[in-house]
């Protein structure tokens, strides 16, 4: 049994931490090790924060990053202006929601109906890489005049920004059951539907959470894109964002962004936890 | 050393068999055999002599370019060189497959999954995912899951090829009761000399591509057989013999 070190003199050797066997210092050196790190990291940007706002930033210049407390006073702890934050980013999770809903439809769909025909495959691939490919600021205009500045065109920029990765993975994860699957099934002379339906969709779903994990990001950064420019309707948090830049509200700036970081991270963590729950049972990822 | 090839009671036969794949590889020719009911048949042959492309023609994945097959494709369990699971189903679920696809009752599924499972030594490990098996175990997983169909011709192709040489004797043993308990004709293929000696009634020697049978052995030892006839000089001898027909195949 080893003795516990000085704190300060823990270090991060991953092989000492798996020899550790006592409990309790387990415990401790999995706080040092994995919880205190980002603490202190956090501290320090928030040091950093505090520093440029008040020594590198003058007087006059300080509305350009005002310091932390600032930002929690005005954006957060008042009511008034948070709620209108809250109601933004509201406004534009139901876009993303929406958006995501329809390019999952749409990509499982059309990435099933490639896997099922080599000649659809070859049609649509060239268009989705297409879609893909196209830059999304291009045809804002087009989208604009097509489906007005509302809610509708901000829910087709979602689409467009998270489709790809849905047909690709879905794709992908169809064709990846392996080829004994195939002729056990084969000998068992089943239909397409049946082959479908109990080998090559399990097999598709890990690569298909990923797809949906991925553009559940994207969407949630369509939907904001597509309130910068289509901001008809109830504002969005991208609408927010600008109206705060330009009225130089950088208390309220500031905690938009964080809200739409948070945002971010728990679509995240959410696609991350639903894949556990749907099929952590068996599929453990290759790194582990 | 050949036995009464033309019985009528065949359940498996090959004749003139021969396949070239359109790439032009010429992968068989002329490779006839037949195998009888209650038959254990192994072929052992160099690697990518067409021993693969034996079983995929014999179980209808694979048509050949010449030559005539006859079985009975009803009834006919075939175990891949790899388990073959699916990952997404626990070890119940995979032995329940193949009877659920050929659409058997709940009742009946659950059945013929419980007894499969009993036979290969894996009760209690209903409810685990592959994942958490060992490789012996998912064979054993793999064997039981074509144990359902009680298969009257049943095609192994390597099947313990990628499994210690511990857990293959303990296969090998296993793989041998469940031949005199289930009453199938055997038809199986390794690279293994004392595998297919220890199991089987013949063992045929193929040569290399392209594949054709050079030798055939009868394996005169009865059943049961006990683990101890691998010690048996008699066993030794007959291996030898064998080993090194298949070493002139090779050359
Ligand atoms: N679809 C195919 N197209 C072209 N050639 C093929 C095809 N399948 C197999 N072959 C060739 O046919 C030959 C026999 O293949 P097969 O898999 O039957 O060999 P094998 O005896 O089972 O080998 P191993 O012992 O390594 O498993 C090989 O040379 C292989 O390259
Ligand atoms: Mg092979």
């Amino acid at each position: 049994m080893r003795q516990l070190k000085d704190p300060d003199l823990i270090d991060v050797d991953a092989s000492e931490a798996i020899l550790s066997s006592e409990l309790g210092e387990k415990g401790i050196r999995r706080w040092t090790e994995s919880i205190l790190p980002p603490i202190l990291l956090g501290m320090a940007f928030l040091g950093l924060w505090y520093f440029i706002s008040y020594v590198v930033l003058d007087e006059k210049r300080r509305f350009l990053l005002r310091p932390p407390h600032e930002v929690f006073l005005v954006g957060f702890a008042n009511w008034k202006n948070f709620s209108e934050i809250l109601a933004g980013l509201w406004s534009s999770t139901i876009v993303a929601v929406i958006g995501l809903a329809l390019a999952i439809t749409i990509g499982l769909t059309l990435a099933t109906l490639m896997s099922q025909n080599k000649l659809i495959e070859r049609a649509v691939f060239p268009y989705a890489v297409t879609l893909q490919a196209v830059p999304i600021l291009a045809i804002v205009p087009l989208i604009g005049f097509w489906f007005g500045f509302g809610l509708n065109a901000r829910v087709i920029v979602c689409v467009i920004i998270s489709l790809f990765p849905i047909i690709v993975n879905t794709l992908f994860g169809l064709l990846s059951a392996p080829r004994g699957l195939h002729d056990l099934l084969t000998l068992q002379r089943v239909s397409r539907w049946t082959r479908l339906r109990k080998l090559m969709f399990p097999a598709a779903l890990p690569a298909i959470f990923a797809g949906f994990r991925i553009s559940a990001g994207l969407s949630v950064i369509g939907a904001i894109v597509g309130d910068f420019f289509f901001g008809r309707g109830d504002p969005g948090i991208g609408q927010l964002l600008q109206r705060y830049a330009n009225r130089l509200m950088g208390e309220q700036l500031l905690a938009s962004i964080i809200m739409s970081s948070l945002l971010g991270v728990v679509v995240f963590q959410l696609f991350g936890w639903i894949k556990e729950k749907a099929i952590g049972k068996w599929h453990q990822e290759q790194s582990g | 050393m050949k036995t009464n090839a033309n019985s009528s009671a065949k359940v498996l036969s090959l004749s003139k068999v021969g396949m070239k794949f359109p790439d032009g590889t010429e992968a068989l020719r002329d490779v006839t055999f037949d195998v009888e009911p209650r038959e254990f048949v192994s072929i052992v042959g160099p690697s990518g002599c067409g021993k693969s492309t034996i079983l995929r023609i014999a179980s209808g994945l694979l048509k050949q370019t010449s030559g005539e097959v006859m079985v009975d494709r009803e009834r006919l369990g075939y175990v891949f060189q790899d388990a073959t699971l699916m990952d997404w189903r626990t070890v119940q679920g995979n032995v329940e497959l193949l009877a659920e696809l050929q659409g058997f009752s709940a009742e009946e599924k659950k059945q013929r999954a419980r007894d499969a499972i009993e036979l290969v030594g894996l009760k209690g490990f209903e409810n685990h995912y592959p994942n958490a098996l060992s490789g012996g175990m998912k064979m054993r997983v793999s064997l039981a899951r074509t144990l359902t169909l009680k298969p009257q011709v049943f095609l192994f192709d390597e099947p313990f090829g990628a499994v210690d040489e511990i857990t293959r004797t303990h296969l090998n043993e296993e793989t041998l009761k469940l031949f005199e308990h289930e009453c199938f004709a055997g038809l199986f293929i390794t690279h293994s000399i004392s595998e297919a000696v220890f199991l089987s009634t013949r063992v045929h020697v193929m040569s290399s591509r392209p594949g054709t049978i050079v030798a055939t052995y009868d394996i005169p030892f009865g059943y049961p057989r006990s683990p101890e006839l691998r010690f048996d000089p008699a066993f030794g001898e007959l291996s030898g013999t064998i080993s090194h027909a298949l070493k002139e195949a090779h050359a």
